[in-house]
């Protein structure tokens, strides 16, 4: 046994520092700095080389550095600095009463202070698998070495975790050559540091790169026998990989501490000067635990070593009292930043600016006239400053209309975003579409007198495209003509946008927009997440744009079509079945009945488009009554939606001395194909069996009567606040026309109408012969119309009862929370 | 504010849903309980001072709920009615640790009855 004795080489006090990590050493240099002769220096390092800058393993891994380069300290030093490095050797056991620590070769060295700087663990999600052959973590340099030996061989590699550490490795990778694919558990990367805005501009850069971000990836397994084939999700995806990296998250590690009976929680817990539960413990770096807080970034911990080296030399100090902190994305090429609680909360106030045309993203949370934390995306020039100001408790009370633009602008007296349009320089590119610089639209503007949008499009071309950077146009013709330029009036959806309905509808299509997040970053939205007036719009826009494609946005709908029944004034909902051209059998209505005993519903009433009414159902009762209907064969009538409600009908030639036509026939056949469908507002049709029009199929949306040749097709009724009788679109004389035309003219109002505007306002605002040309003079076009409806209807009839009845769908909806423990 | 306060546990934030809320059923009020797109929790009694709408029905947005019945909107901070609408709805005491909500109810809600 190698027993040192520390003592006997020196009459100075021995300090064994644990830990040969960038804590630790930085506190050992601190030290040497203060009191260079104090100290009998002893170090113990789990890895076996010296102690070298961590933050730059991704850097090693994209091959950008080198070993040599990451080296903080040589062998040199530790030999200058009579400091005794025993790498790759580390401490097994800490006996406090003998002081002493005692390390895997057997070395006992004894300690009249020692220092435990162990750094974390990386945390690894036992899932099966996770053991085998070619499964890592992202955390030292023998790490880095297995990822170069399978980056070696090409391939897939699957990064598990798109934190700061998944992506860094998840970019080296697809560097050195690897096909890379990141799982992801949250709804968006770097959830930590990023909001969801700039999380889908980070994820966006990714995908540029090659590199495949899943979001809300749960990992089920990490398939192979010996060496590792690939992932399973638990949706039953599989990604084939070669390699795969577990970057989930670090855990201090306070095992020796614990065990020692130190005071340990998260971290091993220490006051203001570093210094543990035992008085000649102390503990700096990511595995200490201060006033509640562990921290995984280097900055406290250089914050710690010096407060600790002062308290050590004996120097007067402060004390450690906790840090704020700010995050970069080491990627080249990508900039990202963030610092502080940017999440708000108490009584904050957001501002949100961006640039879709340069990809940029700032979102700065100001509490009580003070920063409070920022992300910024694209642009971080300022980054910065804001943390300067953040950390400093700056009043920015002054700054506020100018902060978003950054310090260059916070100098200028005037507070007006307009300056920042005045001060492009002339080339710089206004119109990316058409290639128009700034230069020739001031131009054009004084030397032609133009003085509205319009102008400028016809003269110059630019935003006469995809129309996104008209804003900044009205900013040069309001910058250039001062005070004599008249703002075009479009009517923004609401206060979260200067769009109107119709410029979004358009820039979702023309800009491939296919998320919320998309959306509101593209089009520069001025809130992080919108509000209800712009939500259930954007969210109807997208899954009308892309059927099939975009996922809905159940947050983004009121909550009668988050729970597919209507809320009443009480709180309670009702509930209707469909029934289809309105047509009902004994069976079914027993079940009704049934229902309403079972459930204690307390009023039935049959409505005007002649189904039937359960009124005053208990919200929790929801999923257990929508079962016994579904039981019964029932489905949801979609009464509470902006979609498709119900097909009027009257008794018709099946019945009727006067029918000519087969109404109660054809209103089935019209529900059946139209349920389900999502629309700018409620819509209605009925169908009545001759002229007499018993189905009053005049004063629907979409109205059918028949005639003695065939049938009568009506469209823009209304019986609401203003009542307005149809317009006939045409006559037909087949089942089968009745049918085209009339997907093809929900597809024309789905696609065309604003959110919320029915079909009455919108024919009135478009004109009746707008409608005709399309629906009935162009054939080529309606069929186009009818098969576009037809897709997107395969997609959207899902009964929503039987989803959330027997699959569990949005459970959480139903059941409240209870009280788990009252302390 | 009744300074005893009772905080009780209702689970992890994780529980309720993002942008949206659950309710939690006291003594003598519901409580609607929020988690924003910030992963903030929030909670207010789930009673809309206008005309009693269920505010845990609402869409939340920012730290704002509008609610179901009449789309006021409400700080979820404060509970304060915005916009020209007056009014202000209950804001009860909430706290996030370690990704655990707990509420703080006084004494009635928590159902708790001293004798004199
Ligand atoms: C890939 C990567 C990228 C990073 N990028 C950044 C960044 O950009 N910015 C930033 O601020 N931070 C970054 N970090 C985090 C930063 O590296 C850490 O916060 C910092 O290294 C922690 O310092 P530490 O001394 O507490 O722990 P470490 O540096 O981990 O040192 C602890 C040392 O203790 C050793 N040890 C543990 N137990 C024993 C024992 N029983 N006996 C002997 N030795 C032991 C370990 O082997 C280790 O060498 C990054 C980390 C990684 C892994
Ligand atoms: S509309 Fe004509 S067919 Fe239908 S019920 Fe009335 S009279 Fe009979
Ligand atoms: S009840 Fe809430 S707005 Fe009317």
């Amino acid at each position: 046994m190698n027993h040192v004795t520390a003592a006997l080489r020196t009459a100075k006090v021995r300090l064994v520092v644990i830990g040969n990590g960038m804590a630790g050493m930085r506190t050992v240099e601190e030290i040497l700095n203060r009191a260079p002769d104090k100290y009998d220096i002893t170090v113990f390092g789990a890895e076996p080389r010296v102690n070298y800058n961590r933050i730059m393993l991704s850097p090693l891994l994209s091959g950008e550095k080198d070993f040599d380069e990451i080296v903080i300290n040589t062998p040199e030093w530790y030999t200058e600095n009579n400091i005794h490095l025993y790498s790759g050797d580390p401490v097994v056991k800490i006996d406090r009463d003998r002081k002493v620590v005692i390390s895997k070769s057997g070395t006992e060295t004894e300690y009249d202070q020692l220092l435990l700087a162990t750094g974390s663990d990386p945390i690894i999600i036992p899932v099966p698998g996770h053991k085998l052959d070619g499964v890592v973590t992202f955390r030292d340099v023998d790490d880095v070495d297995t990822m170069l030996g399978a980056a070696a061989k090409g391939g897939p590699a699957v990064v598990i975790g798109g934190g700061l550490l998944g992506l860094e490795a998840a970019v080296g990778l697809q560097s050195r050559g690897m096909d890379v694919t990141v799982l992801h558990l949250a709804g968006h990367v770097m959830e930590r540091q990023l909001d969801p805005s700039a999380g889908y501009l980070l994820a966006q850069e990714l995908e540029r790169r090659g590199i495949t971000v899943i979001t809300e990836a749960d990992t089920a397994e990490i398939v192979g026998s010996e060496h590792v084939t690939g992932v399973r999700l638990k949706d039953g995806r599989m990604i084939p990989a070669d390699l795969v990296v577990m970057a989930v998250g670090i855990r201090p590690n306070g095992r020796l501490a614990a065990d020692a009976g130190v005071a340990v929680e998260r971290g091993i817990v220490v006051d203001d000067v570093m210094t543990t539960s035992d008085p000649a413990i102390f503990a700096v770096g990511e595995c200490v635990q201060h006033r509640g807080q562990c921290y995984g970034l280097v900055a406290p911990l250089f914050e710690m070593a010096k407060s600790l080296a002062d308290h050590m030399a004996e120097i007067e100090t402060d004390g450690y009292t906790g840090s704020v902190t700010s995050t970069k994305l080491k990627v080249t090429g990508v900039d990202v930043f963030s610092a502080g609680d940017f999440s708000g909360g108490g009584e904050t106030e957001e501002i949100v600016f961006r640039d879709a045309g340069r990809g940029v993203y700032k979102r700065i949370v100001l509490e009580d006239g003070k920063i409070k934390g920022a992300v910024l995306y694209g642009d971080t020039s300022d980054g910065g400053w804001y943390f300067q100001l953040m950390k400093d408790g700056e009043d920015v009370t002054e700054l506020r209309d100018t902060l978003a633009f950054g310090q260059a602008f916070a100098g200028g007296s005037a507070g007006n975003p307009l300056d920042a349009v005045a001060a492009l320089p002339d080339d710089a590119e206004i119109c990316g579409c058409n290639g128009v610089c700034k230069g020739s639209i001031v131009a054009a503007i004084s030397e032609k007198s133009l003085t509205t949008l319009d102008e400028v499009k016809g003269h110059t071309k630019a935003s006469a495209s995809c129309g996104s950077c008209s804003g900044l146009v009205e900013n040069l013709l309001a910058a250039t003509l001062g005070g004599d330029y008249q703002a075009a009036t479009v009517k923004p959806i609401c206060t979260c946008t200067d769009h109107d309905h119709d410029s979004v509808r358009r820039l979702i299509i023309a800009k491939n927009l296919k998320s919320m997040p998309a959306v509101m970053q593209e089009l520069e939205w001025k809130s992080s997440d919108g509000c209800h007036v712009c939500r259930p719009a954007l969210n109807y826009y997208l899954l009308a744009a892309w059927p099939g494609e975009y996922v809905d946005h159940g947050a983004s709908r009121f909550i009668n079509e988050r729970v597919h029944a209507n809320i009443q004034k009480d709180g309670t909902y009702s509930v209707i079945p469909r029934m289809w051209g309105g047509l009902t059998n004994p069976r079914e209505l027993r079940a009704i009945a049934d229902v309403a005993d079972k459930f204690e519903i307390p009023t039935v009433k049959v409505t005007g488009g002649q189904r039937i009414d359960l009124l005053g159902v208990k919200k929790e009762d929801l999923p257990a009554v929508w079962a016994d209907l579904n039981a019964a064969g029932m489905v949801s009538g979609h009464a509470y939606g902006k979609s498709l409600r119900t097909v009027k009908s009257c008794v018709g030639q099946e019945w009727c001395r006067f029918g000519t036509q087969m109404s109660m026939g054809m209103a089935v056949e019209l529900e059946k194909m139209t349920w389900g469908s999502w629309m700018p507002h409620k819509f209605k049709m009925a169908v009545s069996g001759c002229p007499r029009n018993c189905a009053e199929a005049t004063i629907k949306d979409f109205g059918v009567v028949a005639t003695d040749g065939g049938w009568d097709l009506h469209v823009g009724g209304n019986g609401g606040i203003h009542v307005r009788a149809t317009d006939l679109l045409c006559k037909v004389t087949t089942d089968d026309e009745v049918k085209e035309y009339c997907g093809a003219f929900i597809q024309l109002y789905r696609e065309e109408a604003r959110y919320l505007e029915r079909t009455a306002p919108w024919i009135e605002r478009v004109g009746m012969k707008h409608v005709q040309e399309r629906v009935v003079d162009d054939e080529a076009n309606r069929k186009a119309l009818f098969e576009r409806f037809m897709i997107s209807q395969k997609t959207a009839q899902i009964d929503p009862w039987a989803e959330r009845a027997s699959e569990g769908v949005d459970a959480h909806e139903f059941t409240p929370l209870s009280m788990v423990a009252a302390e | 504010m009744s300074n005893n306060l009772t905080w009780v546990v209702v689970g992890p934030a994780a529980n309720i849903p993002q942008q949206g809320a659950r309710t939690l059923q006291t003594e003598t009020d519901r409580i609607a309980i929020f988690r924003t797109l910030d992963d903030q929790i929030f909670a207010l009694l789930d009673r809309c001072p206008h005309k009693q709408g269920p505010l845990a029905q609402g869409i939340v947005h920012g730290h704002f709920v509008t609610c179901p019945l009449h789309n006021m909107v409400f700080s979820l901070e404060t509970g304060e009615a915005q916009g020209p609408d007056d009014g202000c709805a209950a804001k009860v005491e909430c706290q996030v640790i370690d990704g655990i909500v707990r509420v703080g109810l006084t004494e009635l809600q928590a159902g708790l009855r001293h004798a004199g």
